[in-house]
């Protein structure tokens, strides 16, 4: 019995040894330990035993029995491995094909840059604030002193509807409607469309874009102006960009200035983008003149302040290193997908 | 302005190099545009005389010249010129010199002949008639007694065409500096030099009496403010000079003859327009200056007849106009050869009046675009003095005693408070009494016990802000300090700005590209996407760039569908887009339009369709929390097709439109494609939108899911179906989803088959059978009701 145990024994562990599947050694398993196995068997042969003989045997049947067992799980763990890692091999992808396509819209351009900026000056703590497209010549123009005649008006071709109005030539109407329905402090930007009569070509459309922007308060200065401005460049710019305010004229700011931010391709040192000039014009400001306060019904000998405005489509070229301000109301998807 | 460097430092002993100039006036408040040198191109060409002339062997009409030209040794140059003579001084264009164009001359042969460069003519030193008139122009230049005659000379210096030319952006506030004068004040500020100016002196050789001659009379004062008038006699027409020649041509301006140039030439330095009329021309020796009369024209000196009309100042003599006042002259009272007594006329008009006229009749004059700035009446007597002393020095002719002077409207004189605090406050700066006192009056201002008087010529100076901005240019922008924003304020879009942030993101998440469009379009367009008549009411631009951009869209339609056939034709396989924008509806007369806001949305594409374009509405409505809205078909708009077009309206009103584009709408657009477009009200989507979200716990029971499939008519919505399964399963329906549509085989012709996936739920229990097969049934009956029949 002990040989024919031991001969139980030695065929189990070959063959363990030899399968090469999860189902061979359960085959095995079951040859062997199953319930009609030939382990099984033997030990019903047991019976037939001595007394002294049976404990020994028994002892051995299940030394036999759990070192079969022992190599069936060891062997099953190791086929499962393998199984695994060629599964995995099996599963292998070419990476680097190409994902797939993943569709969102694009914003435009000008949203882009615009969002940023009102984003600058809402964390200034702007407000914005709107007028509207078709308007008044009063407020386009006389309420900024500009009255009829002015030669101001000549630069601005403007497109009218009837005498007394107009599609604005300007964002700057808002300034005096904001002043009408708020008292100062005032802190606002005022973005929107302006319509000027000029012939559609690669720097001109007769619709654009302007950001105004107006500040009122007590005892505001061009120190403020300088200072807010210098802060808006630097957002847009980085942090080493400079600013030079140029003595300029616009009839609703007194002084008035142009505002030139150090060229953010060379850094002021001069190249194609800034014309050699080591600047490139953004903005023109000024210090509100008091009839502007006076028409918006606010006293100038309480308050003072400043505005500004900014041609967004000059920022969005300028960023986007946009040649041809057509491209931007074309709309070709070929376009705007590059945004 | 182009400002002569020349005549400049008549003015202002300046000593500075051409850029700092530019950047010194730039930053002091007059902007330089540009710079540019006279003779730029030329190089290494220089004054030579002829010495020997002789014909080229192998040309009848080649000439081989000896020219002495200062080089050591004479030259021999090949030329085809048939003007010359030994003794001529010539302008020589050396081995290896550049002429006008910046053409490259070098040694060679001219039919085997050797020839060391070339002699040159007017035109290859970029200069014409009008600059030397002694001159040919179809021949070599042959140097006059005006010019530096010595051998070696460089060319610009010996003909002076050494000018530099600054050119100046000019803002409409300041006239004054569109003249020399101006600018040379606002030099000797910026660089605190001293200005010289002179008083023109005159000697009246003619003596007599001005009023003997010549009467004035201002029949619109309110349009003339002022008008003098002087006479000179023994008019001699001849060349000006070469120094004022050389100084008009810097300017831009061409020399005509000398009465024509003083004219000019005085206009250029104080900035004061001048007109000369031919006094046998001026019947009755009488000047008017009056409003023209119906049916009075005029035909002016570039020989057009204008029509006048009875808004346009002129001035006439007794009969008819001679001059279209402050903008040109007549043809007929011109200056010509034979003109022996002349009328000289400095005076002021109303800008607005000259500015207006001159743009209706298409005139544009350097003395209209000077006017029209509202110039001062106080310069007239100055500059008519300036040209009669001009006459003198040039020995033009003979002046008479005296000027008329004819001043109906002075204007009035300004002073400001002094108030050098205000200022100081008001800029951010903190600038002495004294400092400021100096600026001032560096720039022509008086300061004394009553404030500040401003000069005449600063018709822009009319307030205290204006002075400081006087003070703040010439002590320097620069140096005003930054000081950030201080104070508390907030930042934070509205509702409204924030809801369009939230459409916008949302339409850019589903795919869709934002586009910006032209808000005016043409009339046309409502012809193409066929609009009736009775909406047509827009916006009327009165003066528009082109009929193409006429009006202002009263729907946003056109616009959106504008940019989907610019795609396609681009060949764009695919095109989403949307764009929230304006509409315009016309009010009251007088009264501003409404401006309405939009979301336009515009496809078309392989993979879409109506289902793609009502999925993104619905998706905006969701995000919106828009829930309680009806759904109706719309068979008759004439823009979008009958069987595939949809309304949204909450409590009757329309919030959206969309559908398929009618194809005859497209066609008209050249889309040979299906085109889907959607117009939302943004204004009353943001007035009827609920953005705040509450938890709803998640759920503790088990759902139950049935399907449902109906056959029915093919006619019968879908939308009508799931209402009447919600209203019959009540409240343990969670949800009813579509999700199957077929027809074809096994359906009758007529019919559709409709499954509908059905999600029960309580809140409270896990249902029983019993309790979902009873809600089951109830929807199953109510959509017999409406004919839709359970599929077996």
């Amino acid at each position: 019995m002990k040989e024919k145990l031991e001969a139980i024994q030695n065929a189990a562990l070959a063959l363990i040894e030899q399968a090469d599947t999860p189902a061979a050694l359960e085959e095995l398993r079951v040859r062997f330990l199953g319930k009609k196995g030939e382990l099984t068997s033997i030990l019903k042969m047991m019976g037939k035993l001595s007394a002294e003989e049976r404990p020994v045997m028994g002892q051995l049947a299940n030394a036999v029995r759990s070192d079969i067992e022992n190599h069936l799980e060891k062997k099953s763990t190791e086929l499962k491995a393998k199984e695994k890692e060629l599964r995995l091999q099996a599963e292998t992808l070419d990476i680097t094909a190409p994902g797939k396509p993943v569709e969102i819209g694009h914003k435009h351009p000008l949203s882009i840059v615009l969002d940023e900026v009102k984003d600058i000056f809402l964390g200034m703590g702007f407000q914005i604030a709107t007028g509207p497209e078709v308007e008044y010549d009063y407020y386009n123009f006389e309420a900024l002193n500009i009255p009829k005649g002015h030669p101001a008006r000549d630069t601005q071709d403007t497109f009218y509807i009837t005498d007394n109005i107009l599609l604005r030539t300007q964002t700057s109407p808002v300034q005096v409607r904001v002043m009408e329905q708020q008292k100062p402090p005032i802190r606002v930007i005022a973005p929107g469309r302006v319509y000027r009569s000029d012939a559609v070509d690669a720097t001109h459309s007769p619709i654009f874009h302007q950001i105004e922007g107006l500040v009122v308060d007590k005892g505001i200065t061009m120190s403020d102006l300088k200072g807010n401005l210098l802060a808006l460049a630097k957002r847009l710019y980085g942090e080493q960009t400079r600013i030079r305010l140029r003595p300029h004229h616009f009839p609703f700011t007194e002084p008035s200035c142009e505002i030139d931010v150090s060229c953010f391709r060379c850094g002021g040192k001069g190249c194609p983008m800034c014309k050699g000039e080591g600047w490139i014009e953004i903005l023109g400001a000024g210090m509100v003149h008091p009839k502007v306060l006076q028409n918006g019904g606010i006293d100038p000998d309480e308050y003072s302040g400043y505005a500004f405005g900014i041609g967004l489509e000059r920022l969005v070229m300028f960023r986007f290193n946009i040649d041809d301000m057509r491209l931007l109301y074309d709309n070709d998807m070929r376009f705007l997908e590059q945004f | 302005m182009n400002l002569s460097k020349k005549w400049l430092l008549d003015y202002v002993d300046l000593s500075v190099s051409d850029k700092e100039f530019a950047d010194e006036m730039t930053m002091s408040g007059s902007k330089v545009e540009g710079i540019t040198h006279e003779g730029e191109d030329l190089k290494n060409i220089v004054v030579g005389k002829i010495l020997s002339l002789t014909r080229h062997p192998d040309s009848d009409h080649m000439w081989i010249c000896m020219v002495d030209a200062g080089q050591g040794e004479d030259l021999q140059i090949v030329t085809g010129a048939q003007n010359l003579s030994v003794g001529d001084f010539v302008p020589v264009a050396l081995d290896d010199s550049y002429i006008q164009g910046g053409k490259h001359i070098v040694k060679g042969k001219l039919r085997g002949v050797e020839s060391n460069g070339m002699l040159c003519s007017l035109a290859e030193l970029g200069l014409t008639k009008h600059d030397f008139p002694y001159a040919i122009e179809d021949g070599i230049f042959v140097l006059g007694e005006d010019c530096e005659r010595v051998t070696g000379t460089d060319i610009h210096q010996a003909i002076g065409l050494d000018d530099t030319i600054t050119e100046f952006e000019i803002t409409s506030n300041r006239p004054d500096c569109l003249s020399v004068t101006g600018l040379a004040r606002e030099a000797a500020a910026t660089f605190n030099k001293e200005l010289h100016l002179k008083t023109p002196e005159v000697k009246c050789e003619a003596g007599g009496d001005v009023n003997d001659y010549l009467k004035v009379r201002i029949d619109a004062p309110d349009k003339c403010y002022r008008y003098n008038g002087a006479v000179v006699t023994d008019i001699k027409i001849e060349p000006s000079p070469r120094w004022m020649r050389e100084r008009l041509r810097a300017s831009g301006v061409r020399p005509i003859n000398n009465i024509v140039d003083i004219t000019n030439f005085v206009m250029l330095e104080y900035g004061q327009p001048m007109h000369a009329f031919d006094l046998r021309y001026l019947k009755g020796n009488q000047v008017i200056v009056r409003m023209a009369k119906a049916g009075e024209s005029i035909t002016t000196l570039e020989g057009t007849e204008h029509p006048l009309s009875e808004d346009m100042l002129v001035i006439a003599d007794q009969e008819a106009p001679v001059a279209v006042a402050g903008v040109m002259g007549g043809e007929y009272s011109g200056i010509m050869d034979d003109t022996t007594t002349i009328v000289f006329e400095s005076a002021c008009f109303n800008g607005y009046s000259v500015r207006s006229t001159a743009k209706r009749l298409g005139l544009r004059t350097e003395a209209s675009s000077r006017y029209e700035k509202e110039l001062d009446p106080e310069s007239c007597g100055l500059c008519l003095a300036r040209a009669l002393e001009l006459v003198e020095l040039l020995g033009a002719g003979k002046v008479v005693s005296g000027t008329v002077d004819v001043f109906p409207t002075p204007k009035k004189k300004i002073v400001l408070p002094f108030d050098p605090e205000w200022v100081n406050n008001f800029i951010g700066i903190h600038v002495s009494a004294d400092e400021q006192k100096k600026i001032l009056e560096k720039i022509g201002f008086v300061v004394d016990d009553e404030g500040i008087h401003t000069p005449y010529f600063r018709i822009d100076i009319e307030h205290q802000a204006d002075i400081s901005e006087e003070i703040a240019r010439f002590y320097g922008y620069e140096k005003i300090e930054d000081r950030a924003l201080s104070g508390e304020a907030a930042g934070f879009l509205t509702d409204e700005q924030a809801f369009e942030k939230k459409m916008s993101e949302s339409l850019l998440a589903m795919g869709l590209s934002e586009i910006a469009t032209f808000s005016f379009i043409s009339p046309k367009a409502y012809d193409k996407i066929r609009l009736p008549e009775d909406k047509r009411q827009s916006v009327v631009i009165s003066n528009p760039l082109g009929e193409d951009t006429g009006v202002m869209r009263c729907t946003i339609l056109p616009s959106m569908l504008d940019i989907l056939a610019r795609n396609y034709s681009y060949r764009n396989m695919e095109a989403k887009l949307f764009e929230i924008a304006k509409e315009y509806i016309p009010t009251e007369k007088d009264k501003l339009p409404e401006e309405n806001n939009r979301i336009a949305i515009g496809m078309y594409g392989a993979n879409i369709d109506y289902y793609t374009l009502k999925g993104i509405v619905e998706k905006l409505l969701d995000i919106s929390g828009v829930a309680d809205y009806d759904v109706a078909a719309v068979r008759d708009d004439p823009s979008f097709h009958p069987g595939r077009t949809a309304e949204i309206t909450v409590d009757g009103k329309r919030l959206a439109i969309f559908g398929e584009v009618h194809p005859d709408v497209a066609e008209n657009y050249g889309l040979k494609t299906k085109p889907y477009a959607a117009v939302i009200d943004f204004d009353l989507l943001c007035k009827v939108k609920n953005t705040v979200r509450m938890y709803h716990p998640l759920p503790k029971f088990p759902a139950v899911t049935r399907d449902l499939a109906v056959v029915c008519d093919r006619a019968t919505p879908v939308l009508t179906m799931e209402r009447a399964i919600s209203k019959a399963a009540g409240e343990i329906l969670e949800k009813v989803e579509l999700f199957d549509i077929y027809t074809g085989e096994q359906i009758a012709a007529d019919k559709k088959s409709v499954a509908f996936n059905i999600r029960l739920r309580s809140a409270e229990r896990t249902l029983t059978d019993e309790e979902a097969d009873n809600a089951m049934k109830k929807a199953i009956d109510a959509l017999a009701e409406l004919g839709a029949i359970l599929r077996s």
